[in-house]
This record gives structure tokens, sequence and C-alpha cells, in this order.
């Protein structure tokens, strides 16, 4: 195992990093338009508005709803959203009896290239340690109160598995079209954080 | 290894916090951290599990105080001196001190972009036979390994139910360093709320965890 207990502390990561990038780029080791163009993707790119869209169409296409459900990665593939971090993505459904949440409790595992990168309190040690112990006090302090008779299950996404919720439809929502629909859909709820509410009229 | 990391059911770590409309990259510098590391992975310089072990060595202070990429540079600048891409003064100099350290191609701007809007499956097309099967009723190991796993503390010994084989991948005790390859069946196991905290947790509700054979036992 590496001693690492006895160095000096570590310096501020800004100059760290700028260290970083003048031996890098002086080395020739790095293509900073590939640099610009990873920083792009996940700043401008990916989303939740992508995972947004395959759970609408889920809502409204019943065929595809099975296939996703049946195999997700297939599915997801086949939308154009496969990606790294987002390739073997399994899809969890709630019903009226079962509620799903996705944590990943030995680091920060998320489906990238549906919903981007994951917010802060994802990665943070609160939510990665109460996620698999305390689900409904931690759903709590979310707004959401999950009924007693409805089964919380928590995935800790702790292999190369990927895990998005698939949200119940707000009733009342069924006239919508799909765009309509997966503007209501939230990050928060493809995590398990948050049920779709109905439009605001 | 049994560090800091290993965060599922540990307590007194108070609400978790959120901030509104946070943005992707709070500052420049996480974002080079972060892209570095993908063109670092792209290029072959490291495994995704060699960053995750370089990550868990972090000493316990300094990883519960850190920033979420002061948690990657860390792993970077770990994996970039043990693959002796880049010397501790270089890293700590920002010079290039010596011209034959390891190097490879960097990662094109197109490749880059194809690895992350395209399948990049990490499952292995080998044939492996499975030790177990859906309803298989399991002991998770109760292992206290001193290198990378992924079989968290919070498992270990209690029992569940094999729900689904997932197909074969690499373990990551040994593809984190550099060992021997042992591809073998993931599968995604139920284990009761009750089985893992006691009688205070509600009855029906439960904990799925994705286990490499390695790590499970029959029941």
């Amino acid at each position: 195992m590496t001693s690492n207990k006895h160095r000096a502390p570590l310096s501020d990561p800004q100059a760290r990093v700028r260290a970083l990038e003048a031996v890098l780029s002086e080395k020739g080791l790095i293509d900073q338009k590939a640099i610009d163009t990873i920083i792009d993707h996940y700043e401008n790119k990916v989303g939740p508005h992508l995972g947004a869209k395959v759970v609408a169409r889920a809502w409204t296409e019943p065929d595809f709803r099975r296939h996703l459900l049946d195999d997700g990665p297939a599915a997801i593939a086949e939308m154009g959203l496969a990606g790294i971090e987002g390739t073997h993505v399994l899809i969890k459904e709630n019903t009226p009896s079962v509620h799903n949440l996705v944590v990943c409790t030995l680091c920060s595992c998320y489906p990238w290239s549906v919903l981007g990168l994951p917010p802060s309190w994802y990665k943070s040690t609160p939510y990665r340690a109460r996620a698999v112990r305390e689900p409904r006090a931690l759903l709590q302090e979310f707004g959401l109160t999950v009924a007693d008779d409805v089964e919380v299950r928590v995935w800790d996404s702790n292999a190369d598995l990927r895990y998005l919720v698939l949200p119940m439809q707000p009733r009342g929502t069924e006239d919508l079209a799909p765009d309509e629909l997966a503007a209501l859909v939230t990050r928060d709820a493809m995590i398990g954080t948050a049920i779709v509410s109905p439009p605001v009229e | 290894m049994d560090g800091v990391h290993d965060l599922g059911g540990m307590q007194n770590f108070g609400p978790v916090e959120r901030e509104e409309n946070e943005p992707v990259f709070h500052e420049r510098w996480e974002g080079l951290v972060f892209a570095y590391t993908l063109a670092s992975l792209g290029a072959g310089y490291c495994k995704v599990d060699e960053l995750r072990r370089s990550n868990e060595i972090m000493p316990p202070a300094e990883y519960l105080a850190a920033r979420y990429y002061e948690k990657w540079l860390f792993a970077l600048e770990s994996i970039l001196k043990e693959k002796s891409v880049l010397t501790p003064d270089e890293i700590a100099s920002g010079k290039s001190l010596r011209d034959d350290g390891f190097a490879l191609p960097p990662i094109s701007p197109e490749k880059a972009l194809f690895a992350m809007t395209n399948p990049m499956p990490a499952s292995l097309p080998i044939d492996v036979p499975p030790r177990f099967k859906q309803g298989d009723e399991i002991v998770a190991r109760n292992i206290t390994p001193n290198h990378h796993t992924r079989l968290p503390r919070y498992i270990r010994g209690r029992r569940g139910t094999v729900e689904t084989d997932h197909g074969v991948f690499h373990l990551p005790d040994t593809n984190a360093h550099s060992g021997p390859e042992k591809p073998q069946h993931v599968y995604s196991v139920r284990f009761d709320a009750r089985e893992l905290w006691g009688e205070q947790a509600p009855a029906r509700d439960s904990v799925y965890i994705d286990l490499f054979d390695d790590y499970l036992e029959p029941a």
C-alpha cells in the first residue's frame, strides 16, 4: 500500500491544475481540442433533458416501455444515448407498490450519457452514507414521503451497471405530447429523490 | 480496503446539502481535472478501476474534507506518477524535467466524442460458468482485503437473494492492481433492509447491489 500519510498538506487545487496543464502541454501529452470537446460535451450537450426524453417516450409508447424495461442498454443505444458511464443502463420502474432510489456508496457512479454529470449532493458523504440505511428519512428531507405500504428499493450502483428510475406518469397528463411530458420530468425524479408532479395550471 | 470511501450505512454525516442551479463545473480547474482524467483513460494510461483505487488511498481526513474534483485530482496525479508519465517534481513545478517519461499519443477530439456518444461495453464476450442463478440464497463473504474492492462493508456476512445475472465483467479487485484478470459473473443481489440494519428498518424495504462471483458464498 502506498504510504502518503506523512507528506505535506495538499496545496490549492487551482495551482496544482495550472502546473499539470503546463507540464502536460509542454510534453505534448494532451490535445487541447479534445480537452475542450470533453468539457463542452458535459457542460452543454448531455444532461437530464436526455433522460427525460427516454421517460416521456416510455410513457407514450407501450412497446418502447417494454423494450426499455427488458433491455435498457439496447433501448438507450437505439436512441443514440449510450456512451461512457452510460452503456449498461438499467431502468427501474416506479409503481404504486415500489419506489426506487439510486446511489453509489463507494464513489459516484451515475448514468452520465442520459443524465449528465451528477449534482454535488449525489456525490456527497451524507447521501452516500444514508441512502442505503435510511432512505425514507432522506427522501423526507427531499420533500418526498413514501407511504408505509410502498417498498423502497435502493440501488447501490457499485459495479459497471448504471441505473435510471422510470417515474410514474402524473395523473391528468395522458393527453400531453411527448415533449410536453419530457418538460415535467426532473433529474431528481430519475434518481428517485422526487416524483413527477403534474403541470401547474 | 476498508477505507473512508466505503460510506454505505455510516452515520452522523448530517443532512444532504443541495445547491440550486448548480453548474456542471464550479471553476475551470474542475472541468480540466475531469477532462484530463477522461483523456488519460482514453489514451490508455490507466483503467477506471485503477483510478478508483488511487482515489481511495487518499488519507481519510483529506478525503472527507476535499471537494469532489480534488479527489479526482489526487487520483490523477497519483496515476501519472505511478505510470511514470510525470515525476513528482514535474507535477510540483509544472515543468518538463526529463524526456524519457512514459508517453502515449493523446486522445483526439474525434475519439473523445466517439467514446462519449457510443456504447462502451465493460461486459466481456467470454464464456465463464456462473456459480449462481436467479433465486439462489447467498451470503456476501466476510473479507477485509487490503486492496481495492467493490464489496462494501455494510453487506459483508449478510444473506441475500440473487435476482439477475448481468453477465461477465473484470473483477475490480485484481483489475485495479494490474493483477491477473479474473473475468466473472456479476449479479444483482437483493438484501432485505432488516437483514442489513436490524429490526428498526421497514420490513418491506430492500437494497439491491451488484456483486461479483468472488464476493459470494452459497447461504
